[in-house]
C-alpha cells in the first residue's frame, strides 16, 4: 500500500491532476463571471415582448418578463417590469403565479421611452394638437407619431402636440410629445425588426449621453473619458518608466542603495489605490494645481483652473500607480538583451549611449510593450484614486472638442469604473438601474480589451519586425 | 631557437627591433618556411609585460606577443586559459567588466591603447571585433552593416551605399544578400549572419580584426567559407584569431600562440609550432595529449 503509493508519487500524475484542476477551476470562474456579464449586458438591448397579465381580482399588469424565482414564503412568483414611474412609484413588481388567470401578448401594447420617469407601458389612446384630437386608436395614433417623432429633424414644433396613453387598468395619462424619445410596439415586430432595435440601442448607448441619473441613455462620455485618460497616462508613463528603468539597469551602480530602489518600486506596485488617490489629490491638484493657478490664472481665482480635480491630474495619478509596472517589466525587457548585442556594438566604436539608444531599446521594445500592456489594464480599471482627482458623476463637456485650446487638460471627466459605482450604489432608483450596471461593466471589460489588443497587435508587429524567421 | 625560452619577448627589448622580426628570419632561416606572403614583417600589436585581474582572479600573467601586420595570428590554448580574454584586451572590450583591471602595455602602432590620450571609441573603430556566437543586430542587413559609418557621421545614401557593398563584398555575402538587404539579418543562416558580423565589422575599416572563435558555431562548409575569407582579408588586415579547433589554426594562421593557465607557453611561426614545438607542453596540447 505504502509503496504503491510512493510509486503513485513519483510518477507526478498527483501533480498534473491538481495542476489541471486548479486550472480548470480557475477558468471557470473567469468564465462564468464573463457569461454572467455578457448575457445580462447583451440582454439588455433586447425589445422584450410586453405581457399583459390579467389578476385574480379582475386588474391588469403590462410589463416585460424580468426573471421568476420562489418567495420566502414558498410561492412561485414572477418579476415584471412594469415601468410607469410616475404612475406607481417603482418600476419592478412581484407577482405570485397563483394569482394570474391569463396571460396574454396583445400587439397594441406600446413601449414609450421617455426623458423623464422611464418607460411608460401601455395602450395608446389619442394624439392630441392644442386640445384638438387628430387621432385616436393605436393605430391612427402610431401613423401619426411615426410622421412627427424623427426629432433630429429639428422639430419644435412638437410641444404643441400631447399623447394620451392609458395604463393596464385604463388610467388615463397626457404626456407632451417632445418628452418622448421613442414608440415602440415590441409585440408588432417580427425577429428581423427586434434585431434591427437591438442594434439601434447598442449604437444609442455607445454614442449618446447619460440621462435620468445616470440610469438611462448612453455611455459615450464615460468611453471616451476611460480612454482618453488611459491613453494620456500612457503618454506620460512610458518614457518615465524606461528612463527609470535605463538608469536603474544600465548606468546606476549595483549596489545595495539600488537594490533598495529596486524594492521600494517593486512595493510601490503594491500600495493600496487609494493611498495614490490621496497623494494625487495633495500634491498635483492642490500643490501643482494651486500653484498653476495663482501663477497663470490669477484673475480667475477664487475659482480654480487647475486647482481642482481634472483630466491631466488623474492621469498623472495613474502614471505614478502604474510606473512600478513599466520599470519592472522594461528591466526584464533590458535583462533579455544578449550580451552580443552591446558588445558588437560597442565593438563598433559606439559610445554606451548610442548602444541603448540604436541596440538595446529597440531589442527591448517588446518588453516595455508588455510593461504599457499590464499599465493600461491596472489603469482602465482603477476607481478609488479617480474619485479624489477628477471623475464626476456626469461632465457636461468632454476633455476635447472645438473650442480653443481644443485638448482641456483641467476638465473633469466621467469614467466608467466609476459609472458602475455611480449607477449601481448611489442612483435612487437601484432596481432599475441594474441593467445599467452589467451593461456598463460589459464595455468597460470592452474597453479595457480593445486597449490590451491594441497594445498586443503593436508588439507582435515590433517582435515581426526583428523575428528570425522573416524571409 | 628551439632552445630558447618560450616567451620569446622579454619585456626589457626595445620597441624599435621586435625580436619577432629577429626570429622570423631566423625561423626562416632555420627550418626554411616560406613568407607568408609578400608583405614587409611589421610589428601591429604589441603586448608587453601584460598581467589582466578579474576582481582578486588573475587571468593573464606576464604575457609578451608582438603580433606582425597582414598576418593571421592564432590564440590556440585549453578553455580558460585567458586567450579570449587576451583577444579582448585588444581593443578594451573588458572595460566593460566591473572590477576588472590590468598591468603592463598593449601597443598598437607604438601606442598604448591604454594611455588617457586615446579615444576608446576610436580605437574600437581601429580594432574590429568578430564574436563566438554571431550576434547581427536585430535591423535590417542594411542596417547591420550601415550601423558603424553612420556612428561616424555618414549620411550620404550613395556613400553609404557604397561601404555596404563594398564591406558585404568583402566578407563574400554581396552576391547572397544583395537582393534582400533590407530583410532582417536574422532570418540568415548562421554562416551568413557570421559574414554579416564580419561585414559589420569591415565596414568601419578597422587596422585589426580579432576574431573571437568565429566558427565554433558554424558547419564546416561555413567555417571553410570564413577561413578562405581570412586568406583575402589579411591582404588588408591584421588578423587575431581565437580558436579551439587546432586544424584551424594550423591551416589559416601565419603565428600561432599557446596559452596554458593565463600564460603564454609559446609562440612561434605556426609551422614551427605545430610540427617542432618547443615546449613539452605545447607538444602534449597539440598532440591531444591533455587539454
Amino acid at each position: 500500500m505504502k509503496r504503491w503509493f510512493k510509486q503513485f508519487l513519483a510518477t507526478g500524475d498527483l501533480f498534473v491532476w491538481c495542476c489541471g484542476a486548479g486550472l480548470s477551476l480557475s477558468l471557470l470562474m473567469i468564465g462564468g463571471l464573463l457569461l454572467l456579464i455578457l448575457v445580462n449586458g447583451f440582454g439588455y438591448f433586447w425589445p422584450a415582448d410586453l405581457v399583459e397579465l390579467t389578476m385574480k381580482d379582475g386588474k391588469h399588469v403590462v410589463g416585460q418578463l424580468a426573471g421568476d424565482d420562489v418567495s420566502p414564503k414558498g410561492v412561485p412568483r414572477i418579476r415584471m417590469k412594469v415601468g410607469n414611474r410616475d404612475l406607481y412609484g417603482l418600476d419592478f413588481k412581484w407577482i405570485e403565479t397563483d394569482q394570474i388567470v391569463e396571460r396574454g401578448r396583445p400587439v397594441e401594447l406600446v413601449m414609450l421611452e421617455r426623458m423623464e420617469w422611464g418607460n411608460f407601458y401601455g395602450r395608446a389612446v389619442a394624439l392630441v394638437k392644442e386640445d384638438q384630437v387628430i387621432a385616436e386608436g393605436t393605430g391612427p395614433v402610431l401613423k401619426a407619431l411615426h410622421l412627427l417623432l424623427p426629432r433630429e429633424g429639428g422639430n419644435d414644433t412638437l410641444d404643441m402636440y400631447r399623447l394620451l396613453v392609458s395604463d393596464a387598468n385604463g388610467k388615463e395619462k397626457s404626456i407632451p410629445l417632445d418628452q418622448i424619445l421613442r414608440v415602440l410596439t415590441p409585440n408588432d415586430l417580427s425577429i428581423i425588426e427586434k434585431l434591427w432595435v437591438y442594434v439601434g440601442n447598442i449604437w444609442t448607448l455607445l454614442t449618446t449621453e447619460p440621462r435620468e441619473a445616470n440610469t438611462e441613455g448612453g455611455l459615450f462620455p464615460a468611453i471616451f473619458g476611460t480612454v482618453m485618460m488611459v491613453i494620456i497616462m500612457s503618454i506620460i508613463v512610458t518614457p518615465f518608466g524606461v528612463i527609470g528603468a535605463l538608469y536603474l539597469r544600465e548606468y546606476a551602480r549595483q549596489g545595495v542603495v539600488v537594490r533598495i530602489v529596486r524594492i521600494a518600486v517593486n512595493n510601490l506596485a503594491g500600495v493600496p489605490s487609494i493611498v495614490f488617490g490621496v497623494f494625487g489629490l495633495g500634491f498635483f491638484v492642490y500643490g501643482v494645481g494651486g500653484t498653476v493657478d495663482a501663477l497663470w490664472f490669477p484673475e480667475r481665482l477664487p475659482t480654480p483652473t487647475f486647482g481642482t480635480g481634472g483630466i491631466l491630474w488623474a492621469s498623472l495619478t495613474l502614471a505614478l500607480l502604474t510606473v512600478p509596472v513599466v520599470i519592472v517589466a522594461t528591466e526584464e525587457g533590458l535583462a533579455a538583451v544578449p550580451r552580443e548585442y552591446r558588445e558588437g556594438s560597442i565593438g563598433l566604436g559606439a559610445t554606451k549611449w548610442e548602444t541603448i539608444w540604436q541596440v538595446v531599446l529597440p531589442a527591448a521594445l517588446p518588453g516595455i510593450l508588455t510593461g504599457l500592456i499590464l499599465a493600461m489594464a491596472r489603469a482602465a480599471g482603477e476607481v478609488a484614486p479617480l474619485m479624489l482627482t477628477g471623475v464626476v458623476k456626469l461632465a457636461p463637456a468632454l476633455p476635447i472638442d472645438g473650442t480653443w485650446p481644443f485638448l482641456h487638460l483641467d476638465r473633469k471627466f466621467m469614467h466608467l469604473g466609476f459609472h458602475i459605482y455611480d449607477v449601481g450604489f448611489q442612483s435612487p432608483n437601484v432596481e432599475a438601474a441594474k441593467p445599467m450596471v452589467y451593461v456598463t461593466t460589459m464595455v468597460l471589460i470592452l474597453v479595457v480589451v480593445t486597449l490590451n489588443l491594441a497594445g498586443i497587435v503593436l508588439r507582435n508587429r515590433v517582435r515581426k519586425k526583428y523575428a528570425g524567421s522573416a524571409v | 631557437m628551439l632552445d630558447r625560452p618560450s616567451r620569446i619577448m622579454t619585456g626589457s627589448l626595445p620597441l624599435a627591433v621586435p625580436s619577432v622580426l629577429k626570429m622570423y628570419s631566423e625561423a626562416q632561416n632555420y627550418s626554411g618556411v616560406p613568407h607568408p606572403h609578400g608583405a614587409p614583417l611589421k610589428s601591429k600589436l604589441l603586448v608587453q609585460e601584460f598581467c589582466f585581474f578579474y576582481g582578486t582572479a588573475q587571468a593573464l600573467f606576464t604575457i609578451n606577443i608582438d603580433i606582425p601586420e597582414h598576418h593571421v595570428t592564432a590564440f590556440i590554448g585549453p578553455s580558460g586559459c585567458g586567450k579570449s580574454t587576451l583577444l579582448r584586451c585588444m581593443n578594451r572590450l573588458n572595460d566593460l567588466i566591473e572590477g576588472a583591471r590590468h598591468e603592463g602595455k598593449i601597443l598598437l602602432d607604438n601606442e598604448d591603447i591604454f594611455s588617457p590620450a586615446i579615444d576608446i571609441t576610436d580605437l574600437r573603430k581601429r580594432v574590429g571585433m568578430v564574436f563566438q556566437r554571431s550576434n547581427p543586430f536585430p535591423k535590417s542587413i542594411y542596417e547591420n552593416v550601415a550601423y558603424g559609418p553612420r556612428l561616424q557621421g555618414v549620411k550620404n545614401r550613395t556613400v553609404l551605399d557604397g561601404i555596404v557593398e563594398d564591406s558585404l563584398r568583402g566578407a563574400g555575402l554581396w552576391e547572397e544578400v544583395k537582393d534582400r538587404l533590407n530583410k532582417s539579418a536574422l532570418g540568415l543562416s548562421g554562416g551568413q549572419q557570421q559574414r554579416l558580423c564580419i561585414a559589420r565589422a569591415l565596414a568601419v575599416k578597422p587596422d585589426v580584426l580579432l576574431m573571437d572563435e568565429p566558427c565554433s558555431a558554424l558547419d564546416p562548409i561555413a567555417t571553410g567559407r570564413i577561413e578562405e575569407l581570412l586568406f583575402s582579408l589579411k591582404k588588408e588586415l591584421t588578423i587575431v584569431i581565437v580558436t579551439h579547433n587546432m586544424q584551424q589554426a594550423a591551416r589559416v594562421s601565419d603565428w600561432t600562440a599557446f596559452l596554458y593557465m593565463g600564460q603564454l607557453v609559446e609562440f612561434g611561426l605556426t609551422k614551427q609550432l605545430f610540427t617542432a614545438p618547443a615546449k613539452k607542453q605545447t607538444e602534449d596540447y597539440i598532440t591531444g595529449r591533455f587539454g
